[in-house]
């Protein structure tokens, strides 16, 4: 008889939520235990960690994770965290959540944090497409890729987030793939330390659903692509970053200090007393 | 639970006395003084007054006023606010409601204390930006998709500006639901004297908490005997989870089951009418003998108390239902006044909405009804002219 051992991260996972709802495959449990490590190897007050998602399949970590967490309205994650980061800057407020959510539905409130700076770190998991309602093209989709909703191929232009997170102030933007745990996990710590408006993207396999749609039916498959296209190049332009089939750039493309929004919404406050 | 934050505070945040400030300005600061700290809205026509005096006084009290880059950002905001334990607001009028619908269920759903001041203007659509409406009254009730209930307060003066978001707090506190303060373009523009009490004197409602320390049983969806569950907020230790999703009381998603459904949408509905005759605030005029009652809210409700006034000086036994509280909506008091009344006179600023409720409460008594658009308010004839007509 095989004796159940404990999960090497579960003080950082809700026991009693286990299963998750995540198919065979997905990306989605490799990204929930590079940011579980990330907090370990910190050694952060979980009680100070605030996990916010939206909807979608990533979208249910914040019910994974054990902190305090929130599962949004569809595409208000990170403006939900405004208020929490901005009511407790005590509080580290993580945003983990999917493409569609944070870049088609959600899009105004990432460009909009991002220029603020507010000082929170956004996780997006892009599969490319919606898995949660079956598999639709979504704006991350690459040209020419087939969903339920092209069935004659994409013919939409795809966002290369690594280059708009960049062209809207954040301090510290990272891709990389979910073959990448390492590097992966370092970023989450560099981001979790970082004053500022972090994003990190993770290319994430949806096997099910792009997968099947695009010759790459299991999890391996499509690591196997990640791991023949993806290039690390760090610091390379992000305008140059598109992801193309035979090519992805991963990697750091930016690292830069700016005042997050936290410190002079505190410096504010303080001239404010003091004319009062 | 009643908690009264010190005086030291109260002293330099409340500005006691008689004073003389618009309704907008009035609302901003009856909010401070219900011990609002964090505002977060977008610039709209005519409720931009309330955010810039909130971004004047918000950070020499420590508070934050942010300006989102739209409403629907503006009330995800307030409810992060919220549940990291701080009393929150929004202000905004028609179009910025509209996108706030969304969140204000997830407000519902997540049990989130919070108030949104609706200046209501002319609609639908971008409608008459600078002119008064009261045209909301449905979409505050019934805006967001489900079923759930929220309260909504009705001033019509600059006075009640103050008082009731004081009261929107306390109520939105209490029962842990977004609370609607619904003014409309002439109150939150209007000037009039204000008396604004002494710190002391102002009754605060804080949300009740967990006793029990951090544990790993914590459900932070279980209610106590009013059907209110204790709060929790975000970094206390408790690791609780929230989520828009049907949930159980570990706020755990219960996607498919009927049970969980029935169990929290029925207590979400139940916590306020259960407690309704706590909640509903009814102003009476004029009514133990009337015979023609009229029933207005907001500033209809002004020129509705001096056509009951004109028409008892023409000897007709008249008078005057305000619902202060338009939700839950007051349907006892309207059947008692329906009971001795000839008939009811309603007069609304929009094409007929409270006169809807009206009617189901009054059964047989007949209801005329006074609709009004554009610019100016009825005018105290226009409903003495309905009063003698039902009098006659």
């Amino acid at each position: 008889m095989t004796e159940e051992l404990p999960h090497p991260y579960e003080k950082f996972l809700r026991k009693d939520r286990i299963p998750h709802i995540w198919c065979e495959g997905c990306g989605n449990g490799i990204i929930l235990n590079c940011f579980a490590r990330a907090l370990e190897e910190l050694n952060i007050d979980v009680d100070k960690v605030v996990v916010v998602s939206g909807i979608g399949c990533i979208g249910r970590v914040s019910g994974y994770t054990n902190t305090d967490s929130f599962h949004t309205t569809h595409g208000r994650p990170i403006a939900f965290a405004t208020g929490v980061k901005l009511a407790n800057p005590e509080l580290k407020v993580v945003v983990i959540s999917g493409d569609g959510d944070l870049f088609a539905i959600g899009g105004n409130h990432f460009i909009h944090a991002a220029r603020r700076n507010l000082d929170i770190q956004v996780i997006c998991a892009n599969n490319f497409i919606y898995g949660m309602t079956g598999g639709q093209y979504g704006p991350t989709t690459p040209l020419e890729t087939w969903t339920t909703t092209t069935p004659y191929g994409n013919i939409e232009q795809a966002f290369n987030l690594v280059h708009l997170a960049a062209a809207c102030g954040s301090v510290y933007v990272v891709r990389w793939t979910t073959l990448h745990t390492r590097w992966l996990t370092e970023s989450i710590k560099k981001a979790l330390q970082k004053e500022g408006f972090s994003f990190i993207e993770v290319i994430s396999q949806c096997p099910e659903l792009f997968g099947r749609y695009n010759k790459m039916e299991t999890g391996i498959k499509m690591m196997q692509w990640f791991k023949e296209a993806s290039e690390v190049q760090h610091f390379s332009d992000p305008a140059k970053a598109e992801i193309k089939p035979n090519r992805i750039v991963v990697g750091e493309f930016v690292d830069i200090e700016k005042p997050g929004y936290g410190r002079l919404l505190k410096e504010m406050k303080a001239k404010a007393a003091e004319k009062k | 639970m009643t908690t009264t934050s010190t005086s030291v505070e109260k002293t330099s945040v409340v500005r006691s006395g008689r004073r003389f400030m618009s309704g907008d300005i009035a609302c901003a600061e009856g909010a401070l003084a219900a011990g609002c700290r964090f505002f977060a809205g977008y610039p709209i026509t005519p409720a931009t007054e309330i955010a810039e005096h909130m971004a004047r006084r918000l950070p020499e009290l420590g508070g934050v006023y942010i300006q989102m880059e739209d409403e629907i950002g503006s009330m995800a905001a307030v409810i992060g606010a919220s549940y990291a334990g701080v009393k929150s607001m929004t202000a905004t009028s028609g179009p910025g409601f509209s996108l706030m619908m969304e969140n204000i269920g997830l407000a519902a759903m997540t049990e989130t204390p919070c108030v949104i001041v609706n200046v209501m203007r002319g609609g639908p659509s971008t409608g008459q930006p600078t002119m008064p409406g009261q045209q909301d009254v449905m979409q505050a009730r019934w805006g967001s998709h489900g079923d759930y209930e929220i309260i909504a307060l009705a001033p019509s003066s600059v006075q009640e500006m103050f008082d009731l978001t004081v009261e929107a707090f306390n109520l939105a506190e209490t029962y842990r639901v977004p609370v609607f303060v619904l003014a409309d373009e002439i109150v939150g523009h209007m000037w009039e004297r204000v008396n604004i009490p002494q710190a002391d004197s102002i009754k605060i409602v804080s949300r009740k908490k967990p006793t029990a320390p951090p544990n790993n049983k914590f459900a932070p969806f279980k209610p106590d005997a009013d059907l209110v569950p204790p709060m929790a907020v975000f970094g206390e230790g408790y690791h609780f989870h929230a989520t828009g999703l049907t949930h159980n009381e570990r706020g755990y998603p219960r996607t498919d089951s009927a049970e969980a459904q029935t169990q929290l949408v029925q207590r979400l509905c139940d916590k306020i009418r259960r407690n309704k005759e706590r909640i509903i605030r009814v102003e009476k005029a004029m009514l133990e003998d009337a015979e023609v009652a009229v029933v207005a809210y907001g500033i209809a409700a002004r020129a509705g108390l001096s056509a009951v006034r004109k028409a008892r000086a023409k000897g007709i036994k008249a008078g005057l239902l305000r619902p202060v509280t338009l939700w839950p909506f007051p349907e006892e008091h309207v059947a008692h006044v329906s009971r001795r009344a000839k008939g009811i006179v309603v007069a609304e600023m929009n094409c007929g909405q409270m006169v809807r409720e009206v009617e189901r409460a009054a059964k047989e008594t007949p209801v005329i009804f006074l609709s009004k658009l554009g610019e100016e308010p009825h005018k105290p004839d226009e409903i003495l002219e309905a009063i003698e007509e039902v009098g006659k």
